[in-house]
């Protein structure tokens, strides 16, 4: 067996019997970027030296029979929106295209701190927004089962290093379905942990509210083992919940008794590709021949999810990203530019006799930046969030939208007093062609139909393989779960693991 | 009609043709180490941009914290003004751009502040107002913006950017429009700044803008059978209290004359802002916002909404120290004090009460030691430029003196030579009297001496048989010369006696 067919945890334990070194390991994820990224293009910076020799170093520790930790010796790829100390953090945006941050988000201090090694950064759609990785400043990635296709997104790049052996874990973001998404397009497992379980300090933030980081793996034992390393509390993040990690990988094998699944009554309807609801449905079977109870429950809400979604994100996106303005650091619009329009604006001014609505520099310079350092998808989210907040439309749009994100809440504490967790699919159709949807934002939002809710009520849920397509492109299956249950969907989701092989199959990559 | 000149006079004769509608807005800048949101150093002065992390400069993916001690001294703050504290308060964005604000927004509170609706008391002992609850109508919490220093000596028109005071902690304290005159309006800053500073809360130092104030003055014009009121104006750029006085004096002058000139009332004007120019004394337009401001406040998603309960608020009530209000009240029932002397008892401070108390409890006389305190006390304080915990005479070793002052040990002119070498040697009352020599002189000493004195002063001893009484103080200048130690009125008493018995 070659290197890169290990899951995380069988290198895990290769690593410490000492048959494989982390130099090795690093080298045949190196390796087959080299080969295979050119196409993909899933990463947008590879941290080739630096992770060498950090693997060296975990590798003579380990020799001299030191203690290592969680994830010593092992390649974690880290999307481009989570700060690291030192590297560029672009967020797949010009205007931080030359960003350095000063500091680590508290996830990828925590991989430091695990002895994992940092692979290199992916790449995503523009601060986060999209569910393409097609709005990404620096290119586009490909799907590494078609690449004709899109990987999904916003967290494209994570999923698709995963899904074409360039990384055996990957750190992503989800703040409408971001993690979940992509890990269905591109076969792999992705986790969105409930609000407040990971530490969202250097995420840079799309939505503060509903962003969460969490794994990206070959398998449901790999995400469990990298969520082990990141969850917690952290006193730099008010918001992240102090409540104790249990232990996930230490469960994940026992039988889980009497388990109650709900099938979402509304993510059954129109818009569902049949293909993936045979898929869904089949992976229902699996779990019903596993000896669990299948019941129907109901979400009423949820049809109402895109729209609160679509006002609560953008709006307060708005606020998140009015610090891009040109002053501090980031880009900043060409000053020679900036003076050249404002002498054409007064010149015409002075002909019409209205020099008194001359446009001052400072909001010139403002303007400027703003219009050439962001894309037209943030740009169209920056605008729907100003207008929402906006005097005269909060009420109509912000409140009513956070009243709707209060209502889903309750069906979903409503459904889980019937139901351990929900299962179905993670979206509506497998992935799309690239380029089929930019001409049509309003289709690529109904995209993230079935994913947006859980982020609106706080809760976990995961994305895993459960079959393909005719035109061989994976299929996601979306479990979900009430607050900090997480141990229980990974061993849920673990369990149809050991009864399936989706997840084994690797993507045809042609060199 | 010319414009009548405002002056305290008329004011006190209420012949003012229109009555002044005064709100202030107060920002102090809490007393905490770190900033509000971050570790960083709140100290004044440091070269600019030392005192900066992610967080406070708006780096992207950096999240705030709430500072403890800043949430702790607000709800004191409140709790003190009598204001009523919710039970559950959160915190909002408050949107704007400015270079001087890194993130682009501000974190407030709009719709759930920590606290609303308060009071505070207000007089003025010397009669310049009556005594008045102002209201207030709430406080709330938010991180200051950092500076900007438009350097125009460059020739460039340059702004840089301070990040320094980014993100220190802000108590806003709004008014209600309860003040009708400058005075009132000084009177309510003095006490707000002197109940501030009971609690320790604040430094509110104006010139480091520990202190900051801004005034919404209008007026109240009774035209014939209607009342009609002028548009507000918010007056900024104060930079003492004496600057607020004179400001909103100036202001309301101003706006009359305009009324006179345009007829305009409030609601035919959009809000304005002026600033006050300290150096030609008046206020000046400020340049209007290019569009009227839309703060778009939203709830701050990274920060947790705060929740406290009665028993909460009941521990905070428990710390509060006894305040300024009531002291004065306390200083005069226990000690027999004027409304006047207790005022200027309670301006010196905490430390300066708790120097009169003592004092007055040791000597057993708080007239007296009134007297003292204000007289010999403060003004070795003043000379010295030091405070009262680094005041070197013990109040205790100050009530040996007023004793034997009230025993006539010493007489009172004598005394104050003593108090000066108490102080400057560091010295008790038998010590210092001791070191400049004074004695009981004893009465056969003294009676001698008069005898001595009478002898040879038979003139005196006629006028005074004859009634005339007062010549008996020639001989006190020369007893003392004899001794002085001698008590001018017991040589007096002892002289009288003598011619008297003949
Ligand atoms: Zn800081």
């Amino acid at each position: 067996m070659s290197i890169l067919e290990y899951s995380a945890t069988e290198l895990k334990k290769k690593l410490e019997a000492k048959e494989l070194t982390s130099v090795e390991v690093v080298t045949a994820y190196l390796n087959q970027i080299k080969e295979y990224d050119g196409e993909i293009r899933a990463f947008s910076f590879v941290n080739e030296e630096e992770a060498l020799n950090q693997a060296a170093e975990v590798d003579s520790r380990r020799k001299r029979g030191e203690k290592v930790g969680l994830l010593a010796g092992i390649p974690v790829a880290v999307k481009e929106v989570l700060a690291t100390e030192g590297q560029k953090t672009t967020c797949s945006s010009k205007m931080l295209e030359n960003f350095v941050s000063p500091y680590n988000a508290t996830v990828v201090q925590k991989i430091k701190d695990e002895d994992g090694i940092l692979l290199g950064r992916t790449n995503m759609d523009e601060f986060a927004m999209g569910s393409s990785t097609e709005n990404s400043a620096f290119g586009a990635t490909s799907n590494p089962w078609n690449t004709d296709y899109v990987p999904g997104g916003s967290s494209g790049g994570a999923a698709a290093c995963v899904a074409a052996d360039m990384a055996p874990l990957s750190l992503g973001t989800d703040t409408g379905g971001s993690i979940r998404q992509p890990a269905g397009l591109c076969g792999i497992v992705g986790l969105k942990p409930t609000y407040g379980r990971v530490s969202r300090y250097g995420l840079v933030a799309f939505a503060s509210s509903l962003d969460q980081v969490g794994p990206m793996t070959r398998t449901v034992a790999d995400s469990a083992l990298l969520l082990q390393a990141i969850a917690g509390h952290d006193r730099l993040d008010s918001t992240s919940a102090n409540v104790e990690v249990p232990d996930y990988l230490n469960d994940l094998e026992k039988p889980l008794a009497g388990l109650r699944l709900g099938v979402v009554t509304e993510h059954f309807g129109e818009g569902l590709d049949e293909e993936v609801r045979q898929a869904v449905n089949d992976s229902i079977e699996v779990y019903r021949s596993l000896g669990a109870t299948i019941s129907e429950v109901s979400l009423p809400h949820n049809k109402y999810g895109i729209a609160a979604y679509y006002l609560i994100a953008p709006s307060e996106a708005s606020s998140n990203l009015a610090r891009y303005d040109g002053v501090h650091y980031g880009y900043r619009a060409d000053e020679r530019e900036i003076w050249q329009e404002l002498t054409e604006e007064r010149h015409r001014l002075v002909a019409d006799g209205d020099e008194r609505s001359a446009t001052s520099p400072l909001v010139k310079m403002y303007c400027k930046t703003r219009s050439e350092g962001f894309g037209a998808e943030v740009k169209r989210r920056i605008m729907l969030g100003t207008y929402a907040l906006s005097a005269g439309y909060y009420d109509a749009y912000y409140l009513k939208a956070l009243k709707v994100r209060r209502l889903i809440q309750k069906d979903y504490l409503e459904a889980f007093k019937e139901v351990d967790l929900l299962i179905g699919p993670v979206t509506p159709t497998p992935a799309f062609k690239t380029g089929e949807k930019t001409g049509d934002p309003l289709s690529m939002y109904l995209g993230d139909l079935f994913t947006v809710c859980t982020n609106l009520a706080g809760v976990a849920a995961i994305s895993i393989p459960c079959g393909f397509s005719k035109d061989g492109l994976p299929i996601g299956l979306q479990l979900q779960s009430p607050q900090f249950h997480e141990q229980q969907l990974l061993r849920v989701a673990h369990m149809y693991q050991t009864q399936t092989d989706w997840h084994i199959k690797r993507a045809p990559l042609a060199s | 009609m010319k414009l009548k000149m405002t002056d305290s006079t008329e004011q006190k004769n209420g012949s003012l043709p229109y009555e002044m509608i005064i709100g202030l807005e107060v920002h102090v800048q809490l007393k905490t180490e770190t900033k509000l949101f971050c570790r960083c150093s709140t100290k004044f002065g440091a070269e600019p941009n030392t005192q900066t992390c992610p967080v406070c400069i708006g780096m992207p993916g950096a999240l705030p914290v709430m500072n403890r001690r800043a949430y702790d001294l607000a709800i004191k703050t409140a709790l003190a003004l009598d204001i009523g504290i919710p039970h559950f308060t959160k915190w909002d964005r408050k949107n704007y751009y400015y270079p001087d604000l890194p993130r682009g927004y501000q974190i407030s509170q709009f719709d759930l502040p920590l606290s609303e609706g308060g009071k505070l008391e207000i007089s003025d002992p010397k009669g310049g107002f009556k005594t008045k609850n102002v209201g207030i109508t709430r406080a709330h919490l938010e991180d200051d913006a950092g500076k900007s220093l438009h350097d125009e000596a460059s020739g460039k028109a340059d702004t840089r950017i301070d990040l320094n005071r980014t993100g220190t902690p802000l108590l806003e304290i709004v008014s209600e429009p309860d003040m009708s005159s400058p005075q009132e309006a000084k009177g309510y800053l003095t006490e707000l700044k002197l109940l501030l500073t009971y609690l320790e809360v604040s430094d509110c130092n104006m010139q480091e803008g520990s202190l900051r104030v801004d005034a919404n003055v209008n007026l109240k014009i009774q035209n014939g059978n209607e009342t009609v009121y002028t548009p507000i104006v918010e007056v900024k750029n104060m930079n003492s209290f004496r600057a607020v006085e004179r400001a909103v004096a100036y202001e309301a002058k101003r706006q009359y004359t305009v009324w006179q000139e345009t007829g305009l009332v409030k609601g035919q004007l959009p809000k304005q802002t002026r600033g006050w120019d300290d150096s030609a004394q008046i206020t000046r337009a400020q340049r209007e916002k290019e569009d009227a401001s839309d703060y778009r406040y939203f709830p701050e998603p990274d920060l947790c909404p705060a929740v406290i309960t009665e028993e909460e608020i009941a521990s905070y009530r428990a710390t509060l120290p006894e305040l300024p209000g009531a002291i004065r009240k306390r200083l005069q029932g226990d000690f027999d004090l004027n409304p006047y002397d207790a005022d200027v008892i309670v301006n010196q401070g905490q430390g300066g009460v708790d120097y009169y108390e003592e004092l007055a409890k040791e000597c057993g006389d708080g007239k007296q030691a009134s007297n003292w305190f204000q007289q010999d006390v403060l003004r070795k304080l003043n000379e010295s430029e030091t405070t009262f915990a680094e005041f070197s005479l013990q109040p205790s070793r100050l009530a040996g003196l007023l004793l034997a002052v009230q025993k006539k040990e010493v007489d009172t002119t004598r005394a104050k030579d003593v108090f000066g070498v108490m102080y400057e040697k560091n010295l008790t009352a038998q010590e210092g009297m001791k070191e400049l020599g004074i004695e009981q002189v004893d009465t056969s000493a003294l009676s001698d001496l008069c005898k001595m004195l009478l002898e040879k002063n038979p003139q005196v001893v006629e006028d005074v048989k004859s009634g005339k009484k007062q010549a008996v103080g020639a001989l006190i200048g020369q007893a003392k010369k004899a001794n002085p130690n001698v008590n001018p009125g017991e040589v007096r008493k002892v002289c009288l006696d003598l011619i008297e018995q003949g």
